[in-house]
């Protein structure tokens, strides 16, 4: 599948990472072996090197002016020594042959004893690109970089009297990594991430609220602008803190709910995607444990962990181990058929990885993360789903969400919702969590909409203290009864 | 797997790094520039089912800088405190101080604010640990835990012990260092029967070594946490008393503390936006700040600015008597520093203490709240609403474990609502507070 006019062979790419990555500190390919093979010590069944690089850049508006400019640059080495379950790991900010020594003769200490694996010759990856493989901070200008957020200014206090403050950010990052592994694996990627974003202040009688809108994904800066980020971000956070300065309290208790379509798809990634991670799963400390094969949710619900598309927040051309990005059936039909995996919890459990290893960093060690996770479509027009409820809750924008996945309890929070009464959309409501239980809300979807839609590129996911850019998505959906946490009776 | 580490050589190079940046910074155009430059290093070690899990050795280190070219401000940051990563890091700032606005408030702090004596807190307590050692000790805990019945499995126990060196510097001619560690286990369990699987954990923290709970105690603790939540129940919708536990109501004062953060005022994004002076509290409550604590949690000489810290009362006898500034956020209100950039260090509440059976007599029927889930918490409004788990209690006895409902309120009547603080104060991390007894929450469960 050829997406882009301007793709990079496999090959450009393992060059330009090879320049950017090892060629200041003296290294080449064949030092990457010699490197790689301090790692391999005595018992050691698997070994891997990641590289990378990263050039972060960060603009900030407040008070209609741009008052900070950041930029950061980050890299180094992770070396991994596996044998069996067992993990070592070491990194260093330093990319030189004495520092893989160094390193891979501290993680392969994991094991003293054992046979000695012989290195498979590096086997280029030939994975096909999710995106364009470029610098996003090139072609614009500074000057561009700040008209942009001043635009969004402009735009968000001419939109409304009401609105006080406005902040906005521009964030690019363009990150270079390189993965050698014992089995072969010899990869480069290139990715690119932006966003943009608008929060708002709106004030009136006393009262004040918050609205917030952003985007982005692995792209240019440029198509933020062109695709006029500034303004529509400005609109949205406008629109919802005016919606959130009239929000009632919320109703508390057990309701029907109705999530619109895209970013309340968090609801995925909380109640279902966590609890299909391999790691979790192989420890047996998910509710969905043990569970493969059986319906763990109602009939049309089909969830899926899709690296491939294009240019999204969450896409991946290849993971943090080497392996192509995929697309990952989770739940077909509400049966469940699929983890998401690393090459460690896959061999550990006998199955192929899924193209899911991620890590924050070199200095952090992969494990199975979620890319861009949602549910296909249904046959369901929304005006219906919306019309079938008496009395509940139509949530359209959520703050964040966390789950146990032992229990299976996942909550998320509403930052814009509104009351549903006798099939009709009525007064906004006060931000309110919603909670419930993985397994028993996935068979609670009664209806499912046409209007599959995905999030704007906004999503950061923490697990053990890591945090990874994701993408999610929905169609609107109906749940027959969650909890819904507001205030009043 | 040890490495070593001279803590007092790493300060010496870092203040030599330092101060070339700061110097370079001037050369180069700045008018004025502050650095700071860090390195940590440590080892973790985790277990699982009686085995090792994984052993990961960490090194960091990261250089920070900020210039000022007229009143306008750039800043850069490097993960290499190399000489060539410090002068593109000095250079890359200045190129963005060409492009951001005029900011009348940027700037350093008053350079008389600056923190003239630099006392040793007794934070750095370093480890002789070795690999194995720190192995054994992991397994230790996680084997106490899974001895215990009810027991089905673990998420593991894992140890971690580090140190670092911490130095800020600025064109005043401020230098400061603080070398710290942190030695942390914790341990997390599994517990299952017919109601389905549960998981709790529990840990320790300390800056010395020697003041960690005994492994083998973390591991039953956890196991005591994870088996008394199995059969929970759902509460039924109502109003009730609810009673945080202590570690939640730490997170409570929290909330409080970035309510009065010079930024969120700033920016009219606090509910106690323009409320100094204002009763927030009951009349016995009164909360203060001691950076200067010995061997405390987060003491510190110097805040972010290079500013001396000082004893601050932040809620005196329940009125709100100081925000928490910095340089910056001080001059966007009119107002002084706190000495407060980077955060508070160290609260403390000066309140009478309940004890526990006394505090569940006076909660009468309700939750004790154990756990919360979530980002709930609106710092605009003040409006709460957050995922919990814990105990039903009734007439003063707690009843049966209880999960999957919301607690939902707004900070200010919970703040106005606090009937008691208990006396089992929770001295691990930076916030030390017993429970929080408040009068009438939301409850939304069955």
């Amino acid at each position: 599948m050829n997406l882009h006019s301007r793709e990079l062979t496999a090959q450009d790419k393992l060059d330009g990472a090879v320049a950017t990555l090892l060629t200041p500190g003296g290294l080449d390919l064949a030092g990457l072996d010699t490197g790689l093979g301090h790692a391999l010590g005595a018992g050691i069944d698997y070994a891997d090197l990641y590289f990378q690089r990263s050039w972060n850049e960060s603009w900030v508006l407040e008070d209609g002016e741009v008052k900070e400019g950041s930029y950061s640059i980050d890299g180094g080495v992770g070396v991994r020594a596996m044998a069996g379950d067992k993990t070592g790991f070491a990194y260093s900010n330093q990319i030189t042959a004495e520092a893989l020594a160094d390193t891979g003769r501290t993680a392969s200490g994991i094991t003293r004893s054992g046979s000695r694996l012989t290195l498979a010759p590096g086997q280029l990856s030939q994975a096909a690109d999710r995106y364009v493989g470029l610098d996003p901070l090139a072609g614009l200008s500074a000057a561009d970089k700040i008209a942009m957020l001043k635009e969004a200014d402009r735009i968000a206090r001419a939109e409304n009297p009401a609105v006080s403050q406005v902040s906005a950010s521009l964030t690019g990052l363009y990150e270079v990594v390189l993965v050698r592994a014992s089995d072969g694996t010899l990869a480069a990627d290139v990715r690119p991430l932006v966003r943009f974003n608008v929060s708002v202040i709106a004030t009136k009688n006393g009262r004040r609220e918050r609205g917030s809108a952003g985007g982005g994904g692995r792209y240019a800066m440029a198509r933020l602008r062109e695709e006029q980020a500034p303004s529509r971000f400005a609109r949205e956070a406008v629109r919802q803190a005016l919606v959130n300065l009239e929000a009632v309290d919320a109703p508390a208790g057990q309701m029907p709910v109705v999530l619109a379509a895209g970013w309340p798809g968090i609801l995925l990634h909380e109640a279902v995607g966590h609890g299909l991670e391999g790691d979790f799963n192989r420890k047996g400390s998910s509710a969905f444990a043990g569970l493969m094969g059986q319906r763990v949710a109602a009939k049309g619900v089909t969830v899926v962990d899709d690296a491939t598309l294009a240019d999204r927040r969450g896409s991946l051309s290849i993971d943090d181990e080497g392996t192509p990005g995929a697309y990952t059936p989770l739940i077909e039909d509400g049966i469940l058929t699929g983890y998401m995996q690393d090459k460690l919890n896959a061999r550990l459990m006998g199955m192929a990885p899924t193209g899911n290893a991620r890590r924050e960093s070199y200095a952090h060690m992969p494990m199975p993360r979620m890319t861009n996770t949602y549910m296909l479509a249904g046959q369901d027009d929304p005006a219906d789903i919306i019309g079938s409820v008496k009395r509940g809750i139509y949530a359209v924008s959520f703050g964040g969400g966390q789950v146990d996945i032992t229990s299976g309890k996942f909550v998320f929070s509403a930052s814009e919702a509104y009351l549903i009464e006798d099939g009709k959309i009525t007064a906004p409501v006060k931000g309110a969590t919603l909670i419930g239980n993985g397994p028993e809300a996935m068979a609670q979807v009664s209806m499912i909409g046409h209007d599959m839609d995905l999030d704007t590129g906004i999503g950061v996911c923490g697990k053990e203290g890591q945090g990874v850019p994701v993408g999610v998505g929905q169609p609107t959906l109906k749940l027959d009864e969650l909890t819904v946490g507001g205030t009043a009776s | 797997m040890t490495q070593a580490f001279d803590a007092a050589e790493q300060q010496a190079l870092l203040e030599t790094r330092v101060t070339a940046a700061l110097d370079l910074a001037r050369r180069l155009g700045a008018d004025a520039c502050e650095v700071g430059a860090s390195v940590d290093q440590g080892i973790g070690v985790s277990v699982r089912l009686g085995e090792v899990e994984s052993v990961e050795l960490s090194r960091d280190q990261g250089i920070a800088v900020t210039v000022f070219v007229g009143s306008r401000k750039g800043s850069a940051s490097s993960s290499d405190a190399g000489e060539a990563s410090i002068r593109a890091a000095v250079e890359k700032a200045i190129g963005i101080a060409r492009y951001t606005g005029e900011d009348p408030y940027a700037g350093l702090a008053p350079a008389e604010l600056m923190a003239t004596e630099l006392p040793d807190l007794e934070v750095h307590h370093p480890w002789r640990l070795s690999t194995d050692e720190a192995i054994e000790l992991a397994l230790s805990c996680e084997s106490a835990g899974r001895a215990v019945a009810g027991i089905t499995n673990s998420d593991g126990a894992s140890l971690s012990s580090g140190e670092g060196v911490r130095v800020y510097g600025n064109s005043h001619g401020f230098l400061g260092s603080q070398c710290g560690s942190r030695h942390s286990l914790s341990c997390m369990l599994i517990a299952e029967d017919a109601s389905g699987m549960q998981r709790d954990y529990e840990y320790t923290s300390e800056r010395d070594p020697a003041r960690l709970v005994a492994a083998e105690t973390i591991g039953r603790q956890a196991a005591d946490k994870a088996l008394r939540r199995l059969g929970a129940k759902r509460p039924s919708t109502g109003r009730f008393p609810v009673l945080f536990d202590p570690q939640l109501s730490a997170g409570l004062i929290g909330h409080l503390m970035s309510a009065i953060a010079g930024g969120a005022l700033y920016r009219d994004a606090s509910f106690l936006c323009g409320r100094l002076g204002e009763t927030l509290f009951p009349s016995w409550f009164t909360l203060v700040e001691r950076p200067l604590e010995l061997a405390a949690s987060a003491s510190a000489p110097f805040d972010n600015d290079g500013v001396y810290t000082r004893d601050n009362v932040f809620i005196d006898q329940g009125r709100l008597a100081s925000y928490m500034l910095s340089a910056y956020s001080a001059r966007r209100l009119g107002m002084d520093t706190t000495g407060n950039a980077g955060g508070a260090r160290n609260l403390r509440i000066e309140v009478p203490l309940t004890p526990q059976a006394s505090l569940l007599e006076q909660l009468g029927t309700g939750v004790l709240v154990t756990e919360l889930m979530g980002q709930g918490v609106n710092g605009v409004t003040g409006d709460y609403s957050r995922g919990a788990a814990g105990f039903w209690v009734e007439n003063g006895v707690i009843q049966h474990p209880v999960e999957e409902f919301t607690i939902a309120g707004n900070l200010e009547q919970m703040f106005s609502g606090l009937v008691a603080v208990g006396d089992d104060v929770d001295t691990r991390g930076s916030v030390h507070s017993g429970s929080w007894l408040i009068d009438e929450m939301t409850i939304a469960g069955s």
